[in-house]
């Protein structure tokens, strides 16, 4: 069990001081800085924030899916099921990725191999975890198909992924990830790449599935609509740091930190006074060569002050709950209440 | 598939007869003549008659159509009669070479095994070193396996054969004595002896050839594999939790093979084109040196017969290519 402090009861994954770095020929990078959070058990989680600002590198670090080197995963620890996912072994990883960790990418057109029919795709991971044979796996995978809403499942199982348009190949990457019952569902922005009416029904399948299965699920986007309608809890990104985490109705009725306001204000509304242009957030999230020693918004920020520019802000509670369970945020400028 | 198999067999037929005009006349236009290995002191007249009875005298496309009515309908009905003991041909002229008077199918039927032997096992042997080495060197790339793959395609690629060769006969057969520095052609494989004296009389013309077809074939292989390394599919196998094993061997390698396969088999016709400069090294008598002797004594029929030959097999490996790319790839149909 990890040391220092305690889980919370039905937390399934606990993330502790998170670093990923990059050495790459220009120096390194650090694209994730101390991130720490935890899923429960059965909850959506979602994850925002701007390209680049290291969400979806961080979810792949958990289960030390980049490629390595460039990346350097940890210092930090990843508790899993009793286990701390960066220090085991490829072997004990390799029964983790699948079986306790689902993974979904953001591009369905160039996950899934082109020259394997989709039924054997799926079947590849009930065969080397689930211990079903041949016919037991086929017959799993057509039930997998049929409970992600392909028609004719049993029947496409002998397709190929280029028979299937988009969404329904992303629908094929989800029953992959479902095949060994994780306990985790990290889902890496899974309908950027779709229209949004396929978005809305990939939106709800995981929703039904998530509470059939009672898996925690783990929803990387940057679509903040997206996240009022899927998520209990939400975690704002912004170069590699958390900055800003709580309830979902919380973080959306009162944002506390300057991005979060800024990217609140980023969605067009539907009501309301017509604006003239769409809101913008000025400027580029910065890339780190080095670990933040101030904070990493101040340049982009109407609210910076000098203390901004010597002390990179440590995440403290806006509520009065412990850090970690209600809302938080990581920045030195005071929301005023409104 | 069937239909697309069938109709690029037909467009092959003028594709070939084409091939086989330019190649005649080009052969008849170049310098030289049959008589040039005759002694001077021939009478121009006595000359003249030789010609004639050669049939060379006769007009260029005359000759042509001759020639090709002796390669697809005369030459085929001895090869039918040489099987089944049938009287198709009866006894109508042969395609005759003009140094040795002999049916040039004849010539091609002694050679064409020498080649085969040699050569085949070369790009079979090349291949096969190849595919592994291209396997590792872009699953650890940069690494010092990586770099030493690289300087040996780099040498492959770059070192002529009759340079190699002559090493490889200076250090094996002079120096170390391990191997004969000729190829012996009279040499039959009757027991297990004979067959180590075979194997040991191929192996210094199998690793002359085989260096540089494997040199080839590694580095496609390592760029196709490199290319589907970083595709997302990888990244997805992986998050199944598949063993790096599997990922490798299974997800990236079937789709790494897709456009090696096709270079492999479009490699194949030069086997039967023989390799003239190592068969000349090592004195095997194979078709290239059948191809070098023709030319030097403006043996049309001869040179005539193995180019398009070799041309045939360059059309039909072509479609052979795309057969295999069909099937090895389910996002390619032919309907």
């Amino acid at each position: 069990m990890p040391d220092g402090g305690t889980i919370a009861a039905g937390a399934v994954l606990d993330v502790r001081g998170l670093k990923t770095t990059f050495r790459t020929r220009g120096g390194e990078v650090h694209a994730v800085n101390s991130v720490s959070f935890q899923l429960q058990r059965g909850e959506i989680l979602g994850v925002v924030g701007e390209s680049g600002s290291g969400k979806s590198v961080t979810m792949m670090s958990l289960i030390r899916l980049l490629p390595s080197p460039p990346a350097q995963i940890g210092p930090g620890q990843v508790w899993l099921d009793g286990q701390d996912l960066l220090q085991i072994d490829a072997e004990a990883l390799r029964k983790v990725r699948g079986p306790k960790v689902g993974f979904v990418f953001q591009d369905p057109m160039t996950s899934l191999n082109p020259v394997f029919t989709v039924g054997s795709q799926i079947m590849e991971p009930l065969r080397r975890h689930m211990g079903l044979d041949r016919a037991g796996a086929r017959r799993r995978a057509g039930e997998l198909l049929d409970l992600v809403g392909i028609p004719d499942a049993a029947r496409r199982l002998d397709d190929y992924p280029h028979q299937f348009s988009g969404g329904m190949r992303q629908r094929v990457m989800i029953a992959i990830a479902l095949a060994c019952e994780p306990d985790v569902l990290i889902a890496d922005e899974p309908t950027t790449a779709l229209d949004v009416t396929i978005q809305a029904q990939i939106i709800d399948l995981v929703k039904r599935l998530q509470k059939q299965l009672g898996m925690g699920v783990i929803w990387i986007t940057h679509d903040l609509g997206v996240i009022a309608g899927i998520a209990q809890r939400v975690m704002v990104m912004y170069a590699g740091q958390i900055v800003e985490h709580g309830p979902v109705t919380e973080v959306f009725r009162a944002p506390q930190h300057p991005y979060t306001r800024a990217l609140l204000k980023t969605v067009p509304s539907l009501t309301g006074r017509r604006a003239a242009r769409l809101q913008v957030i000025e400027g580029q999230p910065p890339i780190l060569m080095a670990a933040p020693v101030a904070c990493s918004f101040r340049d982009r920020c109407a609210h910076a002050f000098g203390r901004c520019a010597q002390e990179n802000p440590e995440r403290r509670p806006v509520d009065d709950k412990q850090l970690g369970f209600g809302h938080d945020v990581a920045c030195h400028w005071e929301a005023p209440h409104d | 598939m069937f239909v697309f198999t069938l109709r690029r067999l037909l467009l092959a037929i003028p594709t070939l007869l084409v091939i086989s005009l330019v190649i005649y006349l080009l052969v008849d236009f170049a310098p030289g003549s049959p008589m040039s290995e005759i002694p001077l002191t021939v009478p121009p007249e006595v000359r003249q008659k030789m010609i004639a009875a050669l049939g060379a005298d006769q007009p260029v496309l005359v000759r042509y159509l001759l020639w090709l009515r002796q390669f697809f309908w005369v030459e085929p009905a001895y090869l039918i009669d040489g099987w089944f003991g049938t009287h198709l041909a009866g006894d109508e002229q042969r395609i005759l070479s003009w140094q040795s008077r002999s049916p040039v199918f004849t010539i091609i039927g002694q050679r064409i095994p020498q080649t085969l032997t040699v050569v085949g096992t070369a790009y079979l042997v090349g291949a096969l070193i190849a595919i592994p080495i291209g396997i590792y060197s872009a699953y650890r790339q940069y690494s010092w396996f990586d770099q030493l793959g690289t300087l040996f395609a780099m040498i492959g690629f770059s070192v002529p054969t009759f340079f190699t060769g002559t090493l490889f006969i200076i250090i094996f057969a002079v120096e170390l004595g391990w191997f004969p520095t000729k190829y012996d052609t009279m040499l039959n494989v009757t027991d297990w002896s004979s067959f180590l004296t075979q194997l040991r009389q191929m192996t210094l013309p199998v690793m002359t050839l085989g260096l540089a077809n494997a040199a080839a074939i590694s580095r496609y292989m390592r760029s196709s594999m490199l290319d589907n390394l970083g595709q997302d599919y990888v990244r997805t196998a992986r998050a199944k939790g598949e063993p790096e094993r599997t990922v490798v061997l299974k997800h990236v390698l079937r789709n790494s093979l897709i456009p090696v396969v096709t270079v492999i088999a479009l490699g194949i016709p030069s086997i039967f084109g023989g390799a003239i400069i190592t068969e000349n090294l090592f004195g095997v008598n194979g078709i290239g040196a059948a191809l070098i002797l023709a030319i030097h004594a403006s043996d049309l029929p001869m040179v005539q017969t193995l180019t398009f030959i070799f041309a045939a097999l360059i059309v039909l490996f072509n479609l052979i290519a795309d057969i295999l790319y069909g099937l090895l790839d389910p996002r390619i149909r032919y309907d």
